[in-house]
């Protein structure tokens, strides 16, 4: 966990202060809407279709039990007793009352949770792997560079009006569980050749109407340069991004429309003027902040201790171990995933009751921290692996313990028209449906690794674009139709799936996912041929086929 | 961005004004009494483009007591009941399509 200074503290209790004026003269008259609106979207305040949304940072996916607990009271006092929590880490209020939203904030910010820069042309929310710091085989905890990130770009003056919203994302891992190459800036910690850990830069990735992958920029940033680099780059976007046509303002149309090469040369020029500026990162800052992250004082267990070693005669114990279980970087520890992702339900809502049981279980199993991942799931980062049967028990028994981690049920879903105003279609009964169809978790698992992903609309908050399986909701005459893409993929290899031909109507979808799953499970070469692999091999041809030879 | 009074207004069908009101955001529809009202049938219809941008100037006007006004399709039933025109109202309307979680 990281410790909030006494400036972080003061910085959010004014937020605070400011934003309680701010509602107390909208109320009153003396702001206009068109005045209030750029100030409630400084707070993470939208207006959706039935009320005011309220969107709440998790800088990179850490939460303290205290936290989550204080959500947990948010989500009953202010809201309708559930928060949805989201593809980057943030989590959502859906009913909140702008009356009531700075005693909200005030609420939050005695715990040191904020909204700042959850909306608006600037810098938000920096993700992170959820693994971060806990992950085997990582360089190093990539936490403390977003927590630098964080620090540097939070009411940043220079960039809060920026062409649009801009987004980082961070991992150390090979295995990329931050999606960094469909953010704006991507940075992947690893080691030169030297033996020296510093950045791979990506830029220019993002979804949403016009898919691209991020393009390396820099090969290697030392950590050191990391501030100067970003804002270079940050520098360049705001000189020439568009501010004539939001649908050509990202930083992604930039990148395309000058090339890479162009841009990073532009980037290049403007960091050889400033690399070595008050922005270079000594050591002394690096590891003020380094120390400012406490770490749990491990234990030495063992591996297989007598109480996994009983448990596993449970074959639905042995499920979830096998499928919600992750290796820890200290022997005896394990990560465990808690799917928001029960039969039937809303992908990635949690309620009142489960936040507080979540807590109190990080309290008792992993030293009260609790993680978000962009995937909607959260995560226990630091659990014995002998207390795994007993936290399996309680987490069967408040609803997170589905073991479908990364199967075709574990959905990315956007809200979709249910709450958005941007929407055009409805996300989680689509979601819903499909959790049902594959409610048994034997075919699930004989289907293996799958991710379908749901967008109401092209803004693409469910990150469809990069689902194994993606669809996307369009309005066609006032009905919702939906677009069907296979083959996209948010990892280390990412990719933007393949449209597979006309979209469907609201009620064949599910249908759709069948054909193709059965598909799959026809053609694919061997039972270990993940679908995403036989995709590629095959192409989308005789997906293509299958789902519209009878439609 | 362009004000709704100032998009071209064009209506095909009955229609009525409706927005959120400021203070929680609840979805509220125009009424003939020149008020809001949270009861979709007692939203005042217009026929007319002339008549629909009246009725958004007025509720416009009305910044303190609403937000994001806009025009949106109804269908009139026999017997003269008011009903949603496309899927985005009638979710506004009625609410979420799906269950949601039970208070403790």
């Amino acid at each position: 966990m990281y410790a909030y200074d006494e400036i972080d503290r003061t910085l959010i209790n004014e937020r605070v202060t400011e934003f309680r004026d701010q509602v107390k003269r909208r109320l009153s008259g003396e702001l206009t809407e068109d005045e209030f609106k750029s100030l409630r979207l400084m707070n993470g305040v939208y207006l959706q279709l039935h009320a005011y949304m309220f969107r709440v940072a998790i800088p990179y996916g850490t939460l303290s039990s205290e936290q989550m607990r204080r959500l947990a009271h948010v989500a009953r006092r202010y809201d309708r007793g559930y928060g949805h929590f989201t593809t980057r880490q943030n989590i959502q209020f859906n009913w909140i009352k702008l009356a009531e939203l700075p005693d909200a904030l005030a609420d939050l910010a005695e715990v040191g949770i904020h909204a700042m820069q959850t909306s608006g042309n600037c810098t938000r929310n920096i993700t992170a792997d959820q693994w971060a710091g806990v992950a085997p085989g990582e360089i190093e905890d990539p936490r403390i560079w977003a927590e630098l990130l964080r620090q540097y770009s939070t009411l940043h003056p220079e960039f809060s009006f920026l062409p649009r919203k801009f987004k980082f994302a961070i991992t150390a891992s090979q295995h990329d569980r931050a999606a960094i190459k469909v953010h704006d800036i991507g940075l992947r910690l690893h080691r030169n050749a030297a033996g020296e850990t510093g950045f791979e830069v990506l830029v220019g990735g993002g979804l949403g109407r016009t898919p691209f992958i991020g393009k390396t920029i820099k090969p290697f940033v030392p950590g050191r340069d990391l501030l100067s680099y970003v804002e270079a780059i940050l520098r360049v976007y705001n000189q020439y991004g568009r501010r004539d046509n939001i649908y050509k303002a990202r930083i992604k149309i930039l990148v395309h429309e000058l090339g890479i090469e162009k841009f990073a040369s532009e980037v290049e020029h403007e960091w050889q003027q400033m690399r070595d500026s008050a922005l270079t990162l000594d050591d002394a800052v690096v590891e003020d902040i380094r120390s400012r992250f406490t770490y749990p004082a491990y234990e030495k267990l063992p591996h297989m201790p007598d109480e996994l070693k009983q448990a596993a005669h449970d074959p639905h114990f042995e499920a979830w171990r096998k499928n919600s279980v992750a290796p820890h970087k200290v022997p005896g520890y394990a990560i465990v995933t808690l799917s928001l992702k029960p039969v039937g339900g809303p992908p990635g809502d949690a309620t009142a009751e489960q936040m507080d049981a979540i807590a109190d279980l990080a309290d008792k199993y992993s030293f009260g921290e609790i993680r978000v991942g962009h995937e909607q799931n959260l995560a226990l980062p630091h659990v014995a692996r002998r207390d795994l049967p007993a936290l399996w028990r309680a987490l069967d028994k408040i609803g997170v313990a589905t073991p479908n981690i990364n199967l075709v049920t574990d959905i990315i879903a956007c809200p979709g028209l249910d709450y958005c105003a941007l929407a055009n279609a409805r996300s989680i009964p689509i979601a819903q449906e499909l959790t049902r169809r594959f409610a048994n978790h034997d075919t699930a698992n004989l289907i293996g690794r799958l991710h379908v992903n749901i967008s109401g609309c092209i803004n693409a908050c469910g990150h469809h674009h990069v689902g194994h399986i993606g669809i996307l909701g369009v309005e066609k005459n006032g009905e919702e139709f939906y677009q069907i893409t296979i083959g996209g993929r948010a990892d280390e290899n990412a990719a933007v799936g393949t449209l597979i031909g006309p979209a469907v109507p609201y009620g064949e979808v599910a249908d759709v996912v069948e054909d193709i799953v059965e598909a799959y499970l026809a053609l694919r070469a061997r039972p270990d041929e993940l679908f995403i692999d036989a995709v590629k091999r095959l192409g989308v041809e005789p997906f293509r086929e299958r789902v519209y030879a009878t439609r | 961005m362009t004000s709704p009074l100032q998009q071209k207004i064009k209506i095909t069908g009955p229609s009525m004004v409706t927005a959120n009101r400021t203070w929680d955001g609840v979805v509220i529809y125009r009424t003939a009494a020149k008020g809001w009202s949270t009861d979709l049938s007692e939203a005042a219809i217009v026929h007319t483009a002339d008549d629909a941008r009246a009725l958004l100037a007025e509720s416009v006007a009305d910044d303190v007591g609403a937000v994001g006004a806009y025009i949106a399709p109804v269908q009139i039933r026999d017997g003269g009941a008011i009903k949603p025109g496309n899927l985005r109202e009638q979710i506004r309307s009625r609410g979420v399509t799906i269950e949601l979680p039970l208070p403790a």
